[in-house]
């Protein structure tokens, strides 16, 4: 069975290339069958995997794969190798099965409009490049899946390019992930030329045996894997990227943030979490920048106007979340908040998507309201996901991934008494936000006429996700509810148990009533200010520091204004005064000397046949006074 | 019979082909270039007779033989290609056949 590992990533690679060659010859029907057949099939090995991962351990706790020797260089000698275990097992199952239910999904929404091929070829291509990265067993390959997915991200961005828009969104976020990317790429280099091995089993191996812990190559190596991570992730300070990514088709915005791409830095440091823990003043600031990322976003979240725009700055909040509990050594926790994460952010930009269809490319939430009777199953669905994106108590998925990272936060070993507050204070902010949008767009009175209603395959994306949003969180639940360690076990073979010894039950419990309590503040707040009392949040925001606020949080602290002013106005400037740039001096200057030697000589070939007589002469002259003389 | 100094027999050789040089620049007609250049080939023969008395050997006027002969050819070949040139251009004037300059 593991021997059909390598199809995982073949079969939508195979779709990439099918349809990239003869997409525009297929009908619409073949487009979506190969684009999400061979997704599907991909998901179904990958789920069969699992069974059997879970059914018979194999031998070490994973299975390599070896296709064949890709560079073989002096001492590098990377190898095209698939590694199967825990922690790459639950980012396959999850990529493809959400990948497989967003292309269906998208099966039926991209129906209208042209470029259907180009669409289904990219987004397999961006699977396919996924699912390298999450199975390769080096940091080479790895490296490859990473700059597909980047380069997916870029053409699917900009999708519908005619609009000079999007192509700018795609430019920024293809720039702005390669800042990431170059440190990432150098941090590869570092980890060679010290360690001599790119394989991730060795590099661990060795990173332990050769580097103290605290040792600066650890702390360079470690803090330039971060800096790639934090590109691909939007954290702080690379996130600028995100809230223009929703530029792109809302498929691929659900893909970007739920199954692929934005997960990709939390998967490189839970992969190379050896290295973090050698770099103590690192992993610190793994857990720093995801306190700030989660608070910024969650507060910029609460004003935006685009419903796509609230759901771009709620991913960079969870993903927030899941650097806090990487840099607190909560592993597991990180990886478990992705896997919730993944079901319940993908449902509701599939619901966003067909709000916004129904409604003819309506993205401001202020214009929709009242959709709860005319969409009712998107309505149920979308609340669903809210409320397992806001944590609330007991039935969500979100809740007992969410509540594993703050518990980690207080009782764990790396945690803080700030690092919980963010997290506290950020689980308020989420309730607020998510809420805020389903009641603006759900309810209050609205009379938007519904023009596209969603169909079979649109209703079912929903509803599988809708499930999984909130069933998967009962894979672990903790010791005061239930103490479901279903998650945890499977993966301590992967990750270092993030398992605190209990400080005392009494002492959790009452951290969950607190967070819960927290959450359901947080409902009544949103309830009060934007469906009961609209008059009151209008007497805030109304006022003049009211309304800078607004401002200020709307354009996301103003962190484009910064990079504005202080990378891209100076360099543009550079540019415009050395147009014509300096260093081509001596090569235009030979150029010219060759041109004007060409004109020189081009004027003595007048075609007179006397001045050519004249010309052998003086040159015979000159010959023999050379002869004679010298 | 006393014999031409080698001096003065060079000097009209060297005046000789000074003319044909002359004649070959300043001329525009193709056939008083032809000319020019028949004059230049018998200043070299007439130097290398010179030389070949000078000497008392008979290679200088083997030499203009050679020359002689090889002037009928140049000749010959010259008046064919001035033929086509008039049959051309209707002219004798070898600037009019400027048409080719680079």
């Amino acid at each position: 069975m593991y021997g059909f590992l390598w199809l995982i990533p073949a079969l939508p690679l195979v779709g990439f290339v099918i349809l990239g060659l003869f997409g525009r010859r297929f009908s619409r029907f073949i487009v979506a069958l190969v684009g999400v057949g061979l997704v599907g099939v991909s998901a179904l090995l990958s789920i069969l995997t699992a069974f059997q991962f879970m059914s018979s351990p194999p031998q070490q706790s994973s299975v390599t794969q070896s296709l064949w020797t890709w560079v073989n260089s002096g001492g590098f000698r990377p190898s095209v190798a698939f590694r199967l275990d825990a922690l790459s097992l639950v980012f396959v199952v999850v990529v493809t099965f959400v990948g497989f239910v967003i292309h269906l999904y998208s099966s039926e929404f991209m129906a209208e409009g042209e470029g259907y091929s180009r669409f289904f070829a990219t987004m397999n291509l961006f699977v396919s490049s996924m699912l390298i990265l999450v199975l390769a067993d080096n940091l080479f390959l790895f490296y490859l899946g990473w700059e597909g997915v980047g380069l997916c991200s870029y053409l699917l961005i900009g999708f519908w390019y005619k609009d000079a828009a999007n192509g700018r969104a795609a430019q920024k976020a293809f720039i702005v992930t390669r800042v990431g990317d170059t440190a990432l790429a150098v941090g590869l280099f570092l980890l060679f030329s010290h360690l001599g091995t790119l394989n991730f089993q060795d590099l661990m191996h060795q990173a332990v045996t050769r580097w103290p812990v605290g040792s600066s190559l650890a702390v360079a190596s470690a803090a330039l894997l971060l800096g790639g991570a934090v590109g691909k992730s939007a954290q702080l300070p690379l996130q600028t990227w995100l809230p223009d990514a929703m530029a792109g088709p809302t498929p691929v915005s659900a893909l970007i943030h739920a199954a692929t791409m934005v997960t990709a830095g939390v998967y490189l440091v839970a992969r190379t979490h050896v290295l973090f823990e050698l770099a103590p003043s690192v992993q610190l600031a793994v857990a720093a920048i995801g306190a700030l990322t989660l608070l910024i976003s969650g507060f910029s979240a609460l004003v935006q106007v685009d419903i796509k725009r609230v759901l771009a700055y709620s991913t960079m909040s969870q993903v927030g979340y899941m650097f806090l509990a990487l840099g607190i050594g909560a592993w597991s926790a990180a990886v478990f908040h992705f896997l919730t994460h993944a079901f319940f952010k993908a449902l509701l930009f599939l619901g966003a998507g067909v709000v916004i269809i129904a409604l003819r490319e309506e993205h401001n939430m202020f214009k929709m309201g009242g959709l709860r009777k005319q969409l009712p199953l998107v309505f149920w669905t979308f609340v669903i996901g809210s409320a397992s994106l806001s944590a609330l108590p007991l039935v969500t998925a979100g809740f007992y991934s969410k509540e594993w990272i703050l518990r980690s936060a207080w009782t764990g070993p790396k945690g803080n008494f700030w690092l919980l507050s963010a997290g506290l204070v950020g689980a308020f902010l989420t309730v607020i936000y998510t809420f805020r949008m389903v009641f603006i767009t759900f309810f209050g009175e609205g009379s938007r006429l519904i023009e596209r209603r969603p169909g079979t395959r649109l209703k079912v994306a929903l509803i599988v996700l809708a499930i999984f949003s909130i069933v998967v969180g009962f894979l672990q639940t903790p010791r005061s509810l239930g103490n479901i360690p279903i998650f945890a076990n499977f993966l301590r073979s992967a990750l270092p148990s993030s398992d605190v010894p209990p400080r005392g039950g009494a002492d959790e419990f009452m951290l969950e009533v607190f967070s819960s309590a927290i959450v359901l503040l947080g409902l009544y707040v949103a309830y009060i200010l934007f469906l009961k009392k609209p008059r009151l949040r209008e007497s805030i925001t109304q006022t003049k520091l009211g309304q800078t606020g607004v401002q200020f949080l709307f354009s996301g602290w103003g962190f484009d204004w910064i990079y504005d002013r202080l990378l891209i106005r100076p360099l543009a400037w550079l540019a415009r005064i050395n147009r014509e740039d300096f260093l081509d001096l001596p090569y235009l200057g030979i150029a010219e000397i060759s041109r004007a030697l060409n004109t020189g000589l081009g004027r003595t070939q007048s075609g007179r046949l006397r001045w050519y007589a004249a010309i052998v002469v003086i040159g015979a002259i000159i010959t023999l006074t050379v002869v004679v003389f010298l | 019979m006393t014999s031409i100094p080698l001096e003065s027999g060079l000097i009209i050789a060297g005046i000789l082909f000074a003319v044909g040089l002359i004649g070959v620049l300043a001329r525009r007609n193709f056939l008083f270039i032809l000319m020019s250049i028949e004059i230049m080939l018998n200043a070299a023969g007439l130097a290398f007779v010179v030389a070949g008395a000078r000497w008392g050997r008979a290679d200088g006027q083997v030499m203009f033989i050679f020359i002689l002969a090889m002037a009928a050819v140049e000749v010959s070949v010259g008046l064919a290609l001035i033929l086509r040139f008039v049959h051309h251009f209707k002219t004798l004037d070898s600037d009019q056949g400027n048409t080719m300059k680079g």
